[in-house]
């Protein structure tokens, strides 16, 4: 049923949006007292962490276009554990699509956030650290690093994917929250651990609000305050050899997220290119849902008390 | 070209390594955990200690007024939003479970609305509790005057009893 609502080209270029559009609907609105309060950013983070002992399962999509080459839908899984109200972990998997090209598994990374300070200050710091492994076809274009360019893009899969990089990258999470109102700035550096390669620099900044203030007394789907809107702006700054802003690519995407109260989140985000080495349109999408308790479960598989 | 390889073959094994670490750190971290809070379901959650956070509000936050003081409206929208964030760890009806303590304790019921206003903000970090400023600060005071409105239930007295509206 929800398939004949999607046009057979669409479901031929995305696969598994039928099996997605009908999860949602399915679950759009099983009742539940859980909400969960996600920020509308896809690259930039804010300095706020996976609840304790929550799991959060996201699944996002990107629509990139590319000039010189065939577009592109890359997509990534997310587990993200909250180990302790100071610690998150977290796990990626990453797949693409090069339209009239093929379908290949791109590699993972493991991530892990810090918070540096107990209490709310005017700017909150957390540490991020993050191992990838990824081949030269990986392009979810979750971070945009060094001189990375739309260029970089356009061989086919069976070429970039002879390319493994294995990289450790560090993110500074600043963030602050007033009014309302959170600006988020993420300096970001990458080191491919090939001694022989440069470090390579990168920025993401956001800003959001909701769109309501106060909650309002009835529960609702469509309440204003479950609705989150923002900007962000990404790119490189190149590396060591050469840091700057030469050859390099920046993207400026407003963005949406909708706190559904069945604790499911959904996030909108079309980011456009600013320059010429930036691909025109990313535009991105994604689905997470919180499974609070996860932690205690896990407990209760190794025998601890119930 | 050799050394080159040598070095990715190197790096490669490294990166292994380091995510194996990650993965089993965590891994026995997160079990260690889970079964060190069963083990301590027993333990008396409400005792004082769970409470001292309260006093370390500062002066200024403790003098802060709640702008939606006997706002009825505001009492409902904080319940819904205690529901929806707190109910997971301090229960459906505050009454607290094994993650989180009790708000009926006279120690809460007794605390300024500025103190609580405080407490979400800045969570209890070191003790489980996630800071709460994601809330815009309306929401977060919409929750503390809910949580006023319930009735206090004595520091000596064992069982719940819950009063919500």
């Amino acid at each position: 049923m929800v398939a004949h609502v999607i046009p057979e080209s669409i479901r031929q270029k995305f696969p598994s949006l039928s099996f997605l559009v009908l999860i949602f609907a399915l679950l759009f609105f099983r009742p539940s007292l859980l909400l969960a309060q996600e920020s509308p950013y896809i690259v930039t983070y804010d300095h706020y962490l996976e609840e304790p002992g929550s799991l959060e399962v996201e699944y996002f999509s990107t629509f990139g276009t590319e000039r010189g080459g065939n577009d592109f839908h890359a997509f990534w899984t997310e587990f993200e554990y909250g180990a302790t109200a100071w610690w998150t972990t977290e796990l990626y998997v990453d797949g693409q699509t090069t339209f009239n090209d093929s379908t290949i598994f791109t590699g993972f990374r493991v991530e892990n956030r810090f918070r540096l300070l107990q209490r709310e200050h005017l700017v909150n710091p957390v540490l991020y650290i993050e191992y990838e492994q990824t081949s030269g076809a990986d392009k979810i274009l979750k971070e945009v690093e060094g001189h990375d360019v739309e260029s970089d893009y356009a061989a086919s899969n069976g070429v970039l994917r002879k390319e493994h990089d294995h990289e450790l990258e560090m993110k500074l999470l600043l963030s602050s929250t007033f009014k309302g109102w959170n600006v988020a700035v993420n300096p970001i550096v990458t080191k491919n651990l090939l001694p022989s390669e440069p470090w390579e620099f990168a920025y993401a900044v956001g800003a959001s609000r909701p769109l309501a203030l106060k909650a309002s007394p009835n529960r609702c789907n469509c309440c204003r305050e479950n609705f989150i809107a923002g900007v962000e702006m990404y790119g490189g700054l190149g590396n060591t050899q050469s840091a700057g802003l030469r050859d390099t690519s920046h993207y400026l995407a407003p963005v949406v997220a909708w706190n559904l109260p069945s604790d499911w989140t959904v996030r909108v985000s079309s980011g456009f290119g600013l320059n010429d080495n930036s691909h025109r349109l990313l535009l991105r999408w994604g689905l997470s849902r919180e499974f609070s308790g996860f932690g205690e479960l896990v407990g209760r598989w190794f025998g601890g008390r119930r | 070209m050799k050394t080159g390889f040598a070095l990715f073959c190197r790096a490669g094994r490294i990166g292994v390594a380091i995510i194996l670490a990650l993965v089993f750190g965590i891994s026995v971290f997160g079990i260690a955990r889970a079964l060190a809070q069963n083990e301590n379901a027993d333990a008396p959650k409400n005792r004082k200690s769970t409470y001292a956070a309260l006093v370390e509000a500062p002066e200024k936050a403790r003098e802060k007024k709640n702008p939606f003081e006997g706002d009825t409206q505001a009492v409902a929208a904080g319940g819904k939003l205690f529901e929806q964030h707190c109910a997971e760890c301090h229960g459906p009806k505050a009454g607290g479970t094994r993650k989180g303590p009790s708000l009926l304790r006279e120690e809460v019921q007794q605390a300024t609305a500025g103190t609580l206003f405080w407490i979400l903000t800045n969570g209890v970090v070191r003790r489980g509790m996630p800071v709460w400023s994601k809330l815009p600060e309306p929401e977060r005071w919409q929750i503390v005057t809910f949580l006023r409105s319930l009735t206090v239930q004595s520091s000596s007295s064992p069982s719940e009893k819950p009063a919500l509206p």
